[in-house]
């Protein structure tokens, strides 16, 4: 009763849970039947009772406007978790474990002898003009060789049903915390699904997360002392942060804690005086981490941790430096790193891109904006974005001038049909538009987190589905067939 | 412990402390109002100068109503002595230090605060209010006992405490001092009976009445409530349970020297209201005094363990 069937058949977009003919997928029929089977009263009840609880486990983001400054909101969650099939599951992940590795062993070549610069592979122009490139990071041996230990891959699925990279989040990506927290508030709000479905747990991410970070440490053999560096409580991700120190049982730190001495090594500020820091899990951007070596006006950093780091006396993950394959363009050439590297071709494949700073790509560009998404290069968060179909003249005017006057820092795809999930609106369920960003693990071994998280577009048309612009999210469920 | 949680698990105990002891001081003066005889109504402004908050109540208000002063003191959060700006800091604190507390114990402080917000309005009128501070207590009782049931009992816990120890030795002067500020004039004799009704419903409001008949044993008069609630060590709302608990937390922990040499000032003043007998202004000096002590100790704590 609650799903506006009609909303699905006259539906230009993939669904993935319900087909073009509004009946339901074959792993999806289960939940189909269920949420069909629910009153509209009932269904308002548990989207409710799902915002409720929310508030009291003070699940929250930050967001900054002029007229109220930083304000704490509650998480937006959509209830109906959102199904992916095992099969299909089981080769993103190889997909994404392949692409971080080459995109490692990438950094690491970009930072000794750029071999894939030298083979005309990746072209010198791109590298030169790259603002995450960090010259500080040239000849650094990071352990393992690992520099991007964790990484946040964003997909979606166009309406050809196929699942494209969008883009790889290699500095600090963040939302594994509401991956894990959509799936308690699922339990607390859908118990009885779970008597019909068992989707895989996901909940080993932090011990994860630690042994990842634990085999860094530049002690072996002692217990490793494991911090997470925060910018601190007005950090939209601060939830987070604290969340993971939590989930890990490690100190949450800010850089007025940590110190580094003479000796070139980390302390942090204790009660009892100093103690030695190993492995620093860093939530802060490169530029602020070290005023001594970034940015000297920083107040979140930590005078000399580059140093330290450099000596091998503690382990910064991600590494500094690991950005520079975090950048729009080099995306475009990721099928050409996995090649290079690992001799493969891309198992999930990047969606088509237009590279500004090629003459002819441009001028196609400039010649179809109307059709084409314009992304800055080094932008996250959906800003400073051009969606060509959504855009004005004016809009459009301004990206020409954009565009002309820095092409390097411009790409341009297709506009996708990004596929839609059945979300619930008021009383009833109509399609809304969804991505997914898997947490890859890289370290001893690669690990990616069974799902991820799935953001969702809640205005209705919309494609923008990050939390600080209108977008919320669903608990994502690998599933048997 | 790194020295910013052990100052963050400090103030969110003084704030949670606040909250609780913010709410008695509204009670007993609501509960003179139900005590006094007819004709004479307690002063509410004594609340505000008490609380040190009386600067910024005059720039926003001309004259000093109950109704006024009780809204200033539980639901305004452009000050800092408000009920509700004591939760919402309490929330604050929490929320920066998430990671080393209890789950339970973020949820329920978020709960707290989310509830005091949306229920203010029924805090305006006097039997709401009664409820609304009621639920305020009970909810800090409730805390409590979730954080001595599940937190590790460890120096972080000691912290929470000292805050909680510290901010409840001076509330208690404070109530007192409230208290002897709305006196029954001496010289009408047939008011007299009233006075010790006045020091017992005080007694009531700190949850105190009971614990004082059964250690002292004696009928209601202010001497001895006095002395009960500065000396008493074993109600843990007097201020010597306080100081001695706070001196306890602080032998364990390392270089204690100038704290232990404060809480030996502190419990040397404290020995002065066992002989004494204060007349109204005495005793509100004396009470400067502990306050200011209670200060120093603060001042040593913070600069023996909190990040400089």
């Amino acid at each position: 009763m609650t799903i506006d069937k009609e909303a699905f058949t006259n539906h230009p977009f993939f669904d993935e849970l319900i087909n073009e003919n509004g009946n339901a997928r074959a792993h999806g029929r289960k939940l189909f039947n269920f949420l069909d089977k629910l009153q509209p009263e009932e269904l308002e009840d548990r989207q409710n009772g799902a915002d409720l609880a929310i508030k009291q486990m003070g699940i929250t983001f930050r967001v900054y406007s002029k007229e109220e400054g930083a304000i704490d909101r509650a998480w937006p969650f959509d209830i109906i978790p959102r199904l992916i099939p095992l099969k299909e599951w089981q080769q993103i992940e190889q997909g994404l474990k392949q692409r971080v590795q080459a995109l490692n062993m990438f950094i690491d070549d970009l930072y000794h002898d750029q071999k894939i610069v030298k083979d005309k592979v990746f072209p010198e122009s791109v590298l030169a003009e790259s603002v995450n490139f960090r010259p500080q990071c040239v000849g650094i041996n990071p352990p393992l060789n690992i520099w991007a230990h964790i990484c946040g891959s964003d997909l979606v699925r166009n309406s050809d049903g196929i699942m494209y990279v969008l883009e790889d989040n290699l500095r600090v990506p963040s939302g594994v915390s509401y991956m894990l927290e959509n799936r308690l508030v699922t339990k607390r709000v859908f118990p009885e699904l779970f008597e019909t479905y068992s989707p895989l747990p996901i909940d080993d991410y932090p011990a994860e997360l630690f042994d990842t970070l634990a085999a860094l440490s530049p002690r072996p053999g002692d217990k490793p002392e494991i911090v997470i560096l925060t910018p601190g409580i007005y950090n939209s991700a601060y939830f987070e942060h604290a969340y993971l120190a939590q989930q890990m049982g490690c100190e949450l730190v800010e850089g007025r804690d940590l110190v580094v001495q003479n000796d070139d090594c980390v302390y942090m500020r204790n009660i009892e005086g100093l103690s030695r820091v190993d492995v620093i899990y860093r939530r802060i951007d490169d530029l602020f981490m070290d005023p001594e070596a970034f940015d000297p006006e920083s107040m979140l950093g930590v005078p000399g941790l580059m140093r330290a780091w450099k000596k091998g006396n503690v382990a910064l993950a991600n590494a500094p430096g690991a950005g520079v394959a975090d950048d729009k363009v080099v995306y475009s050439f990721v099928p050409e790193i996995i090649k290079y590297y690992l001799d493969q071709e891309a198992i999930v494949p990047n969606v088509p891109t237009y590279r500004c700073m090629d003459p002819e790509s441009k001028k196609y560009v400039l010649e179809h904006l109307e059709e084409l998404v314009v992304k800055p290069a080094n932008e996250s968060g959906g800003y400073g974005m051009l969606v060509g179909p959504a855009s004005t003249r004016a809009e459009r005017d301004n990206f020409t001038r954009l565009i002309k006057s820095n092409p390097r820092n411009y790409i341009a795809q297709p506009t996708l049909g990004i596929s839609t999930v059945p979300t619930v609106v008021r009383n009833k369920v109509e399609p809304r538009h969804v991505d997914l960003r898997p947490f890859i693990l890289s370290g001893k071994t690669i690990e990616v987190t069974t799902g991820g998280l799935t953001r969702v577009a809640l205005r209705k048309g919309s494609l923008v589905v990050n939390s600080s612009q209108g977008g919320g999210s669903k608990d994502t469920w690998i599933v048997g067939e | 412990m790194l020295s910013r949680v052990a100052e963050t698990l400090y103030w969110m105990g003084r704030y949670m402390e606040r909250a609780e002891n913010t709410a008695r001081l509204i009670k007993v003066n609501t509960n003179l109002t139900l005590d006094l005889p007819k004709g004479l109504v307690p002063d509410w402004e004594p609340l505000i100068i008490i609380l040190g908050c009386d600067e910024d109540y005059r720039k926003a208000h001309d004259e000093c109503t109950e109704r006024r002063i009780v809204n200033f003191l539980i639901s305004d959060e452009s000050h800092s002595a408000s009920i509700l700006s004591s939760l919402a800091y309490a929330r604050e604190n929490t929320r920066t230090i998430r990671d080393i507390l209890p789950r339970e114990v973020w949820e329920a402080i978020n709960a707290n605060y989310h509830w005091a917000v949306e229920n203010k309005s029924m805090s305006q009128a006097r039997k709401g209010r009664h409820e609304y501070l009621e639920f305020v207590m009970a909810d800090m009782q409730r805390l409590t006992g979730l954080l001595a049931g599940t937190m590790n009992h460890d120096v972080g816990y000691d912290f929470l405490n000292m805050g909680r120890k510290l901010e409840r030795a001076d509330m208690t002067t404070r109530i007192i001092d409230v208290r002897s500020e709305n006196t029954i004039p001496d010289d009408v004799p047939e008011l007299r009976p009233f006075q010790d009704m006045l020091w017992m419903s005080m007694l009531k409001s700190l949850s105190a009445y009971q614990m004082y008949r059964q250690s002292m044993q004696i009928r209601i008069n202010r001497d001895d409530v006095i002395r009960f609630l500065f000396l008493q060590e074993t109600f843990p709302r007097s201020v010597n349970y306080c100081v001695l608990n706070l001196k306890d937390y602080i032998e364990h922990l390392p270089n204690n020297e100038n704290c232990n040499k404060q809480i030996q000032k502190l419990r040397n003043l404290l020995k002065k209201s066992q002989k004494t007998s204060f007349d109204r202004q005495q005793l509100h000096d004396y009470i400067d005094q502990i306050q200011l002590s209670l200060g120093n100790l603060h001042a040593q704590i913070a600069s023996a363990w909190f990040p400089r």
